[in-house]
C-alpha cells in the first residue's frame, strides 16, 4: 500500500505532474520578468495541458500511425520512471540498486529517441530536419552530460544514486569540488530539454516545430508534459549530484531545501535562455566536444586526484 | 529521402519565419543549402493601378498605405513627384517637418527590424527589450502626427500639421532616452558572443556583387558601398543638415546589424538638428487640383533603401501612371545570392537582414505554362465565375444560399 501511494501519489505520478505544471509556470514567469514582460498567470500550464487533452487528435494520413501515437507515451513513461530512482530530500529513493544511475541515463535519453521517431513517423518535412537535428544533437550534449554527472559518483566510488546521497551526506564538503562539473552538466541539460542556445530542434523560425509539428491534440499535451518532467527530472538529478546536502535533516525541512535547490537550479535555467542567441548546429556540437567535454575531462581529473588523497 | 538532391523544403507563403506571405522553395542537403527559388506574388494589392483612378490627394493615403513601416517614405517620395510636375515651391518649415517625420520614422523601423533579427536567431529577448523602446519612438509619432504608423502627415504642397515647442521639447526627450538605449544595442550587438557566432560570416555580398545586383540601402552600405539618396541626391531638408552615412566593411549580416545600429545615433543626430533649425513661414502652400501635364521621378532614402517612385500627369485630377520600386525589389535578387552554401539556420537571418518588406515589392505575377509558354491573363468576372465553377466541382455550392440571402433582403 505505501509503496504503491508512493509511486502513484506522492511524490509519484500525481506529484510530479503537478510540480512540473508549477515549474514551467515559474520557468516562463522568470523568463517574462526578465524580459521585461508580465508572463502568464499561474495556472497556465495546467490551463494549457487540459485546454490540449480536449482538443481533436489529428493523425496525418501519410505517417505511421502506429509509431507516432506511440512515441508521445514512450516519452512520457520513460521520464516519470526515471523520477523513481531518484532520491528527493531523503537519503533513499524507493527504487535502488548498484548500477541505477545508468538506469536514469537510459530512461532519460528515451525521450529524444522517441521525439525521433515520433517526428520521422509523422512525415513532415520539417518534423523530419527536427527529427535528424533532435538526434544530431543527442551525440553532442549526452557526452559532457554523463561526464559531469559521473565525475560526482566517481567521488563517492559508487554506481548508485542512494549510495552517492549516502557518501555525500557523510563528507559534508565534498560537492564543492564538483561545482565545475554542475556548470558543464547544466548547460548540457539545456542540450536535452531543448531550450535556447540549444533548441535547434524546434528552432521556429526554421522549422516550424520541429518534431512536434504534426502532433495535436493529446499526444501534443504528452510530448509538453514530457518536456516539463524532464525539466524537473533533470534538474533534480542535478540537484542530488552536485547539491547533496541537508538530505538527513527533518523531512519537512528537507523538503523545503529541495524545493529551494531544483527553484535555484530552474532559475539558472531561465538566465541562460534570456541572455543568449541560438546556435546553429554545426556550432553547437563543436561547442560541446571542443569546450564541455575537455572540462569535463578535467574534472574528472580532479575527482581521482582527490580520491588518491583525500579519500585514502 | 533526407539527404537526395531533390529534397526541397517550403519556407512561405506560411511559415513562422516570414511576417508576410512569400514563397521560398529551399533545396537542402542535409543542412546545408544547394538552392533557393523565391516567388512573389502573394500579397498583390494593385494600388499602383488602383492610384490612377484616384485624384491626387486620395491617392497620398492610398500611396501611403504601400508599406505599414515606411508609410512616411512612400507618401512623401509619391509628392516630391507631384510636387515636381506641378512646379510648386514647398515652404522651407515643411521641408524640416518631413525630414524629421522621415528620421524618426527611420528609427522605429530600425528598431522593429534589431527585434525580428533577434528573434530569428532564437534571441528574443532582444525582440522584447528593443519592440519595448520602440514604443518611446511611437508615442512620439502618435503625438505629433495623431496616428502610430500611416502618420498622414504628407500633403501636395507641404505638410498638414505643425510641430509646436511643447511637441519639439518631447522629441528631444525622447531621443535622449532612445541614444541611452541605442548605445546599449550598439554594446550588445558588438560584445555578445552568441549574437557574433550567428551574424559573422552569414550572408556575405561583397562590394562588387553590390554593385553587379544592385542592392540598395544598409545591405549596400554594410558591404562598403557608400549609397544613401540623403547625400547622393539631397531631397527635403537633408542638404543643410550636417550627418555621416555610415558604412561598414564587414559585408556579411553582422555588417548590416552594425549598420543600422549606428544609423539610429545618426539619426537621433539629424532630429536635433532639424529641430534647432527648423524655419517659421507657413507649412504648406495651396496646390492645384488639377496638375499639369508631365512626368517625374522621384527617390527618397527609406529605412530599407532607395525608394523610387515615377508619376505622370495628364492635366486632369487623376495621375495617368504611378509606378512604385519599393527597396525589397532592388535587395530581394542578393538574397539568392547570400544563402549559396549555407546552413538552414542561416536563412531567416539572411532573409530578415534585408528587412524585406514584400506587400511594398508584390508585382502581378502572369503564370505561364512551362511547356508552352503561354501567358494567361483573366479577368476579375471569369475568375469569380472559374472559382463557383471550381467549389461545385468539390460539392461545395453557395447558389441556394444566395438565393435566400437575395430573398431575405428582399423582404
Amino acid at each position: 500500500m505505501g509503496a504503491l501511494f508512493y509511486i502513484l501519489i506522492f511524490p509519484g505520478f500525481l506529484f510530479i505532474i503537478f510540480f512540473s505544471l508549477a515549474i514551467e509556470f515559474i520557468d516562463r514567469k522568470i523568463y517574462a520578468r526578465l524580459q521585461n514582460r508580465v508572463g502568464p498567470p499561474w495556472f497556465q500550464p495546467l490551463a494549457d495541458f487540459i485546454k490540449l487533452l480536449a482538443k481533436e487528435d489529428i493523425v496525418p494520413t501519410a505517417s505511421n500511425p502506429k509509431m507516432f501515437k506511440l512515441a508521445p507515451i514512450l516519452a512520457l513513461t520513460s521520464v516519470i520512471t526515471a523520477f523513481l530512482y531518484i532520491p528527493l530530500w531523503k537519503t533513499g529513493a524507493l527504487f535502488s540498486f548498484n548500477g541505477d544511475i545508468i538506469v536514469v541515463f537510459y530512461l532519460l535519453t528515451l525521450p529524444t529517441l522517441a521525439f525521433f521517431i515520433g517526428g520521422w513517423y509523422s512525415t513532415s518535412l520539417y518534423a523530419r530536419i527536427g527529427s535528424v537535428r533532435c538526434l544530431t544533437q543527442l551525440f553532442a550534449y549526452e557526452v559532457p552530460l554523463f561526464m559531469g554527472i559521473l565525475s560526482s559518483a566517481l567521488l563517492a566510488d559508487t554506481w548508485s544514486l542512494k549510495e552517492m546521497a549516502v557518501f555525500y551526506t557523510q563528507h559534508p564538503w565534498f560537492w564543492m569540488f564538483n561545482l565545475l562539473g554542475f556548470g558543464i552538466s547544466l548547460i548540457s541539460l539545456l542540450g536535452k530539454l531543448e531550450k535556447v542556445p540549444f533548441d535547434i530542434p524546434e528552432a521556429e523560425t526554421e522549422v516550424v516545430a520541429g518534431s512536434f509539428t504534426e502532433y495535436s491534440g493529446r499526444m501534443l499535451a504528452y510530448l509538453r508534459l514530457t518536456l516539463d518532467i524532464e525539466m524537473v527530472v533533470g534538474s533534480v538529478l542535478l540537484a542530488l549530484v552536485f547539491f547533496p546536502f541537508g538530505l538527513n535533516i527533518n523531512p519537512a525541512l528537507g523538503f523545503m531545501l529541495f524545493l529551494l535547490k531544483v527553484l535555484f537550479i530552474i532559475s539558472l535555467i531561465s538566465l541562460l535562455r534570456t541572455v543568449v542567441a541560438r546556435l546553429r548546429i554545426d556550432q553547437m556540437i563543436s561547442f560541446c566536444w571542443k569546450y564541455l567535454v575537455p572540462l569535463a575531462l578535467l574534472q574528472i581529473l580532479v575527482n581521482l586526484i582527490l580520491k588518491g588523497t583525500l579519500l585514502k | 529521402m533526407h539527404n537526395s538532391p531533390d529534397f526541397k523544403i517550403p519556407i512561405g507563403p506560411q511559415h513562422p519565419a516570414l511576417k508576410e506571405p512569400e514563397s521560398f522553395s529551399v533545396a537542402l542537403k542535409g543542412e546545408k543549402i544547394l538552392g533557393v527559388d523565391i516567388r512573389l506574388g502573394y500579397n498583390h494589392r494593385g494600388i499602383e493601378k488602383a492610384a490612377e483612378e484616384r485624384s491626387y490627394v486620395q491617392d497620398i493615403y492610398l500611396i501611403e498605405r504601400v508599406c505599414g513601416i515606411c508609410s512616411h517614405s512612400h507618401a512623401t517620395c509619391f509628392v516630391q513627384a507631384v510636387e515636381e510636375i506641378a512646379g510648386l515651391a514647398v515652404p522651407a518649415r515643411a521641408l524640416y517637418i518631413r525630414t524629421i517625420i522621415g528620421e524618426l520614422e527611420r528609427i522605429h523601423s530600425h528598431l522593429l527590424w534589431l527585434g525580428v533579427a533577434g528573434h530569428e536567431i532564437g534571441f528574443d529577448t532582444l525582440l522584447m527589450y528593443s519592440w519595448r523602446d520602440r514604443e518611446v519612438v511611437m508615442d512620439i509619432l502618435a503625438t505629433i502626427t495623431g496616428n502610430r504608423v500611416n502618420y498622414g502627415m504628407n500633403t501636395i504642397g507641404g505638410v498638414r500639421r505643425d510641430i509646436d515647442a511643447p511637441q519639439a521639447e518631447a522629441i528631444l526627450n525622447a531621443l535622449t532616452i532612445l541614444e541611452e538605449r541605442t548605445k546599449y544595442y550598439i554594446e550588445i550587438a558588438t560584445e555578445e558572443t552568441t549574437i557574433i557566432k550567428r551574424l559573422s560570416g552569414v550572408g556575405v555580398l561583397s562590394r562588387e556583387d553590390v554593385l553587379r545586383l544592385d542592392a540598395v540601402g544598409p545591405t549596400a552600405r554594410a558591404s562598403g558601398v557608400k549609397r544613401d539618396v540623403r547625400v547622393d541626391d539631397p531631397y527635403a531638408a537633408y542638404a543643410e543638415l550636417s550627418f555621416d552615412v555610415i558604412t561598414d566593411n564587414h559585408a556579411d549580416v553582422y555588417g548590416r546589424t552594425v549598420v543600422r545600429v549606428k544609423e539610429l545615433l545618426e539619426s537621433c543626430k539629424i532630429i536635433r538638428q532639424a529641430l534647432k533649425n527648423l524655419p517659421q513661414g507657413p507649412i504648406a502652400i495651396r496646390a492645384p487640383r488639377k496638375i499639369p501635364a508631365g512626368e517625374a521621378l522621384s527617390r527618397y532614402e527609406a529605412p530599407r533603401g532607395e525608394d523610387v517612385h515615377y508619376v505622370k500627369a495628364n492635366g486632369t485630377e487623376k495621375p495617368e501612371r504611378v509606378k512604385i520600386r519599393a527597396p525589397t525589389l532592388a535587395n530581394v535578387q542578393a538574397v539568392k545570392h547570400m544563402l549559396r552554401d549555407r546552413f538552414l539556420a542561416d536563412m531567416p537571418i539572411v532573409v530578415a537582414a534585408i528587412d524585406p518588406c514584400f506587400s511594398c515589392t508584390d508585382r502581378m505575377v502572369a503564370l505561364k505554362e512551362q511547356a508552352g509558354g503561354r501567358a494567361k491573363v483573366i479577368n476579375w468576372q471569369a475568375l469569380h465565375n472559374f472559382s463557383i465553377e471550381w467549389h461545385k466541382q468539390r460539392g461545395i455550392d453557395f447558389a441556394p444560399l444566395n438565393k435566400k440571402l437575395k430573398e431575405r433582403l428582399a423582404r
